[in-house]
């Protein structure tokens, strides 16, 4: 590569850098207003109102309305708001399993280890779905069993990451001379590698949200998450199914878009997250 | 050769220790599940029956018996090759599975045969002119299916070509009326045409991704810029030097995929009412048939463990140099 190619990379770089944080910003800010927007939205939406049966999206109704006369905008606002807070909080619990499991595995070493590395392989080895049917199934169905589902399904690929973190800090400098100086394991897990951690966690945590969000979504529309009273997005899709042949094709096309473009925003902020934090565009 | 052989001896054993380990996890899972088996077979028919009837039934699944109980006379039947008789087919489970796993085959072969020759395709093309108009599609598009939820995708092209353009059936496995047995071969392919098409389109934005990142390291090795200063062009470096070192992680992975593919088939399945595994699956965990999900659960493992095999051994059989890395080692 010339100098003048490596030049031109540099200034696009920190282009690149101003890029991903705005990037960032702005999805941060499309999920803040999405949330408020769920919350100060009044159910007039919702009301079924046979005049304006199966209308397709026009200036008065934007996204149509559904065989109850209810407006799909209104209910794809929520439904995404529901969708996103259960998807929050089972990537939280996720990443809480993660941290956990990951630290302990690399901290004490040995026969914790072990048995950690057999967990994820035992989650890796079956089928996501079918593990979630089964847990769900276990839980008795319902909005927690979705959140445990996929949080006790999703934290194997995170808790990797962070065991192979923490084999590595284990062997810096300065955990050694803190080991010397007669700190206990607890002490310089929780002052010395932890804090070297939260970027990778919280970064894990973010990529972790759509496939949480993906999943209670397919969970859902199998019939085994949320009840039709709780209308998360999967919920509205599900619904959707029993309509689809007859040609009102924006009950299926517009929940599921929104879905879509939800949860791509969740990824450009996760990589761009990702980007900001990697020391090595940081250099330039 | 030595290594090999210990491979070969600890490997295996290691898998199914995990497969044991599964069906335990599962089995007390189930034991914990608040749903009560009988009004989750019976549904509002539950009403109707008598004590003495709800009595045969608690007898015959052996309810009245404790969890460990259960569990001891469980793992006896597995190990006679028993793994108990569905509620919801009133058939044994392995006969269950093993029919349904026949129809699913065939779906799953092919979205995996297609998924996989079609992003390694895509994969190295915009991996060989990285940055290009190509490249970026290529991106945008298996991004964008990444983030995609696949019961969705299935609807779209149940929406757009069985019901708007009417060219694919919309459901089950054969036309309605036909008994499972006499639909033809060609009436078989027709149906399976757009389950397969769900599940290949979305099983190929994870290897497009993988392949696209060896296809750029490759172009980084001094192996490629020595073939590109002799005068090889970029095609032709990528087609003779290029395609057979990012071959075997490619095949490696699509091996190792088998359990998103698993999980894809369940909901395709469900939307194109396909009647194979994926389907049962959803049924057994819906209706609580316990003895039929847990039989899934502990097939489907070995079923993703032995892909996991498979990739594996591909590895070492295919790569000569974890060979002398294991004799000299």
């Amino acid at each position: 590569m010339s100098a003048g190619t490596f030049k031109k990379r540099q200034a696009f770089s920190m282009g690149n850098r101003k890029r991903a944080t705005i990037l960032s910003v702005a999805c941060i800010l499309f999920f803040a207003g999405l949330y408020v927007a769920g919350f100060l939205l009044d159910d007039g939406g919702l009301r079924t109102n046979f005049m304006y049966r199966n209308q397709p999206p026009s200036f008065e109704f934007l996204f149509g309305t559904d065989w109850l006369g209810r407006d799909l905008l209104t209910r794809t606002i929520k439904g995404l708001c529901i969708s996103l807070q259960i998807g929050m909080l089972a990537a939280f619990c996720s990443a809480v399993f993660a941290t956990l499991f990951g630290l302990c595995a690399a901290t004490f070493g040995g026969k914790v280890d072990a048995a950690v590395t057999t967990l994820i392989d035992i989650v890796m080895s079956t089928p996501h779905l079918v593990m979630l049917i089964l847990i769900s199934f276990a839980m008795g169905g319902g909005a927690q069993g979705v959140v445990t589902a996929v949080a006790l399904t999703h934290w194997t690929r995170l808790a990797r990451i962070i065991r192979a973190e923490v084999l590595q800090l284990k062997n810096m400098d300065y955990v050694a001379v803190s080991a010397r100086l007669g700190k206990s394991k607890m002490w310089i897990a929780r002052k010395h590698i932890f804090p070297h951690l939260l970027p990778q966690i919280i970064i894990g945590l973010i990529l972790l949200f759509p496939h949480a969000i993906l999943h209670s979504a397919g969970l859902t529309f199998l019939g085994f998450g949320l009840s039709p009273h709780n209308p998360s997005i999967g919920v509205l899709l599900s619904e959707s199914m029993q309509h689809l042949s007859t040609g009102y094709w924006w009950l299926a096309i517009i929940p599921g878009v929104s879905l879509v473009l939800m949860v791509k925003m969740f990824d450009i902020l996760g990589n761009n997250l990702r980007y900001i934090n990697d020391p090595q565009t940081s250099q330039h | 050769m030595k290594n090999f052989l210990k491979y070969l001896a600890t490997k295996p054993l290691r898998l199914s220790i995990i497969v044991v380990l599964v069906a335990i996890l599962s089995f007390i899972l189930v034991s914990f599940s608040p749903l009560d088996p009988i009004t989750a077979y019976l549904g509002y028919d539950r009403l109707q029956i008598s004590q003495e009837q709800e009595q045969v039934i608690i007898e015959r699944w052996g309810l009245d018996k404790s969890p460990p109980e259960r569990f001891i006379a469980w793992t006896k039947n597995i190990l006679q090759g028993d793994f108990g008789t569905s509620v919801i087919f009133n058939d044994p489970v392995t006969l269950v599975i093993g029919k349904r796993f026949a129809a699913s085959f065939w779906l799953m072969f092919f979205a995996w045969t297609l998924s996989g020759i079609l992003g390694f395709v895509l994969g190295a093309i915009a991996g060989t002119w990285r940055d290009s108009i190509a490249d970026r599609i290529i991106r945008f598009y298996a991004y964008t299916l990444a983030s995609t939820p696949t019961f969705w995708v299935a609807m779209i092209l149940l929406v757009f070509f069985g019901v708007k353009l009417g060219w694919f059936p919309i459901c089950c496995a054969g036309p309605l009326g036909v008994a499972p047995e006499q639909v033809s071969f060609a009436d078989r392919l027709y149906h399976l045409a757009l389950p397969v098409l769900t599940l290949s389109l979305v099983g190929t934005a994870q290897i497009i991704l993988h392949t696209r990142e060896k296809m750029i390291d490759f172009f980084q090795s001094n192996h490629a810029i020595y073939a590109m200063s002799c005068g090889e062009a970029r095609f032709g470096t990528a087609l003779f030097h290029g395609l057979r070192n990012i071959l075997l992680p490619a095949i490696t992975l699509q091996f190792a995929s088998l359990g998103e593919l698993f999980s894809g088939s369940v909901l395709a399945e469900m939307v194109f009412s396909y009647p194979g595994l994926g389907k049962a699956t959803v049924d057994a965990g819906i209706r609580g048939d316990v003895p039929l999900l847990l039989g899934i659960v502990i097939f489907s493992t070995i079923f993703v463990v032995t892909g996991n095999l498979l990739a594996d051994l591909i590895y070492r059989w295919v790569d000569p140099r974890i060979q002398i890395g294991e004799a000299t080692g």
